[in-house]
């Protein structure tokens, strides 16, 4: 049956559509509205974004979330990939470690920031980017491993006997197949990871110190102050960030076939 | 063949999957000699082990218990990569991300050759399987039967002291796969290595194999040449495995006869005492239409194929009965024929 005959079809998908992105759609139109009030057009202006670049605490936001992202995203790619590999093999309770895994995605985030930040003043771990980077690396991890682990799933497991039978130890076949074949799923992974925690809001506000202020947090305590074209500006901006980042990975593995 | 030395021997290996009550005994036992330059198959149906017993020998699984020696040395506790063996197998595992070239050069860079000595045997390799001008091309750019011939040059390019093949053929279409087993005993032939080839597929068994093992349940039944397998078989099942056969029940009349369950009464030499209940083998090219034979039958199909015609006959007992005969002076169908089951021509099996 052809989907596009059935009536209101192509009404209803435009309203869902409307519905996703009206909100996203405005906000990046008022990124370029010359009056101060967010809500009241004037005129087209590149002002907000000439404004924030040359803004210090923006740019320190930035650099912070970049660094935070990074460093999340290798982190957990780290883990993931070595889970990935260990989950390999059968063993007694695989399903449950796949659970905890898993979990970051099921918990509630801020039971899980809470919680650390609580054992973090407990054993005297002062708050900023120290202590953020290893709560995102932990929340990070699902997202990198299940692009690695379908990736892993769908390879032909007689490529590693291959690989051993043409005289490859372990290590090099490791390196010489097992990996380049992983690699869009790895990229997948770390993209994924990257843009989650550039994203995230909850545990980087619980944990962060004097100067580990990143951006999800610094438009948060900005717009207390009000919605300024500003935020407007810095939210498009990690709009398109996070939507190129999306897309080169998805491009490159799609290269990579 | 025995006095040969043996480019492989396979001494009492046993191997089981899964543990306790649950394990499955997958070999039992298994010993076998393969000798050098010999094309050595492993037949049998799904399940019957000869897959495990390929991937016991290129170290892919490891044994229970027994040995594996190659030229006389034990290698069932290398790893792999550390046998003179190589695997065609039967998803041909081209690596996707290399090229034909890059694929058929592996073994030899992990085997330190120089740069140019890679390049020319990895040439020569391709040649061999005629696909030198595919040498740039991904996998996934060729031909179900050109990854078949570069998985074979891969194999080969190091130049094993033996060749494992898993169903090489299997993937491949009818026409495709009678070319593919000629060229692979002509590889062979040149190559001038042992080759131990796995298939269920009992026609392919019979062409290309000096000698055949033909496995059931995890056990050799039955390990002879193409020959004797398919004249002589030892065994019910290896006769029922291997080509068409009419298997008729009965049980011993007396010395040198059996009565059937149709009631005919045909001369067979049985080794089972009278009222043995046995089975009566027979190849339908060794029956023959003749008047006052011992066995009547009713025709009720028959079917033209040039060379001859295959009868399909009803016995007394409505059991089937399949006769290949000449296509000239043939029965009507419907007419009432007896058959002559020449004694050299019987293999009688307990029931």
């Amino acid at each position: 049956m052809n989907l596009r005959r059935l009536p209101l079809t192509r009404e209803i998908s435009l309203a869902v559509l409307v519905y996703l992105y009206v909100p996203v759609v405005v906000l990046i139109v008022y990124s370029f509205n010359a009056n101060r009030t967010a809500t009241v057009w004037s005129e087209t202006s590149l002002d907000w974004y000439r404004k924030i670049l040359v803004n210090p605490s923006i740019r320190d936001a930035t650099w912070n979330s970049l660094v935070l992202a990074t460093a999340a995203g290798i982190g957990a790619t780290l883990l993931a990939l070595a889970a990935a590999l260990g989950m390999k093999s059968g063993f007694r309770g695989k399903g449950a470690v796949e659970a905890v895994l898993n979990a970051p995605l099921i918990l509630p985030e801020v039971v899980v920031a809470v919680a650390t930040l609580m054992l973090f003043v407990a054993i005297g771990i002062d708050m900023g980017l120290a202590a953020m980077i290893p709560a995102h690396i932990a929340f990070c991890i699902p997202f990198a491993y299940l692009p690695i682990k379908a990736r892993l799933q769908g390879m032909n497991p007689s490529l590693e006997e291959a690989a051993q039978d043409l005289y490859a130890n372990r290590f090099v076949t490791f390196r010489r197949v097992t990996l380049p074949l992983l690699w869009p799923g790895i990229m997948a992974g770390f993209t994924l990871a990257f843009v989650t925690s550039l994203d995230d809001f909850l545990t980087s506000f619980f944990l962060s110190g004097p100067g580990s202020t990143t951006l999800p947090v610094y438009i948060f305590s900005a717009i207390r102050a009000g919605i300024t074209p500003e935020i407007n500006a810095i939210s498009t901006i990690m709009l398109i960030v996070s939507v190129a980042l999306v897309v080169t990975s998805f491009l490159l593995g799609k290269m990579r076939r | 063949m025995s006095s040969a030395p043996s480019a492989i021997t396979v001494q009492s290996v046993s191997k089981s999957f899964g543990r306790g009550d649950a394990a499955i005994r997958v070999l039992r036992d298994v010993s076998v000699d393969i000798g050098a330059r010999e094309f050595f198959t492993l037949l049998g149906p799904s399940g019957c082990g000869k897959t495990t017993l390929l991937r016991l020998i290129a170290g892919f699984e490891d044994l229970d218990s027994g040995a594996i020696l190659i030229e006389g040395a034990r290698i069932d506790h290398l790893p792999p990569f550390q046998r003179p063996v190589n695997t065609v197998f039967q998803s041909y595992a081209l690596f996707p991300h290399l090229t034909v070239a890059q694929n058929v050069a592996f073994a030899l860079e992990m085997q330190n050759f120089s740069a140019a000595e890679v390049r020319r045997r990895a040439g020569e390799a391709l040649e061999m399987v005629r696909m030198g001008a595919f040498a740039g091309r991904k996998p996934s750019e060729l031909s179900g039967g050109q990854q078949q011939r570069v998985a074979l040059a891969r194999a080969l390019a190091p130049r094993p002291k033996v060749l494992l093949l898993d169903e090489p053929l299997s993937a491949l279409d009818l026409k495709l796969r009678k070319e593919m087993q000629i060229e692979l005993k002509q590889l062979q032939a040149e190559a001038g290595i042992t080759f131990v080839f796995v298939t269920h597929d009992q026609e392919e068994a019979l062409t290309l194999s000096d000698r055949i093992a033909v496995m059931q349940g995890g056990r050799i039944l039955q390990l002879d040449t193409p020959r004797a397998i398919y004249e002589r078989p030892a065994h019910r099942f290896v006769a029922d495995f291997i080509g068409e056969i009419n298997l008729l029940d009965g049980q011993v009349a007396g010395p040198g006869k059996v009565r059937l369950d149709c009631g005919a009464e045909i001369a067979a030499g049985a080794d089972q005492g009278t009222g043995a209940r046995v089975t009566v083998a027979i190849r339908p090219e060794r029956a023959t239409l003749s008047q006052g034979g011992a066995l009547p039958a009713e025709v009720t199909h028959a079917a033209y194929l040039g060379t001859a015609t295959i009868l399909q006959l009803r016995l007394a007992n409505g059991a089937p009965f399949l006769l290949r005969a000449a296509t000239a002076n043939l029965p009507e169908i419907g007419a009432q024929v007896t058959l002559d089951l020449p004694p050299d021509a019987l293999q009688v099996f307990a029931a």
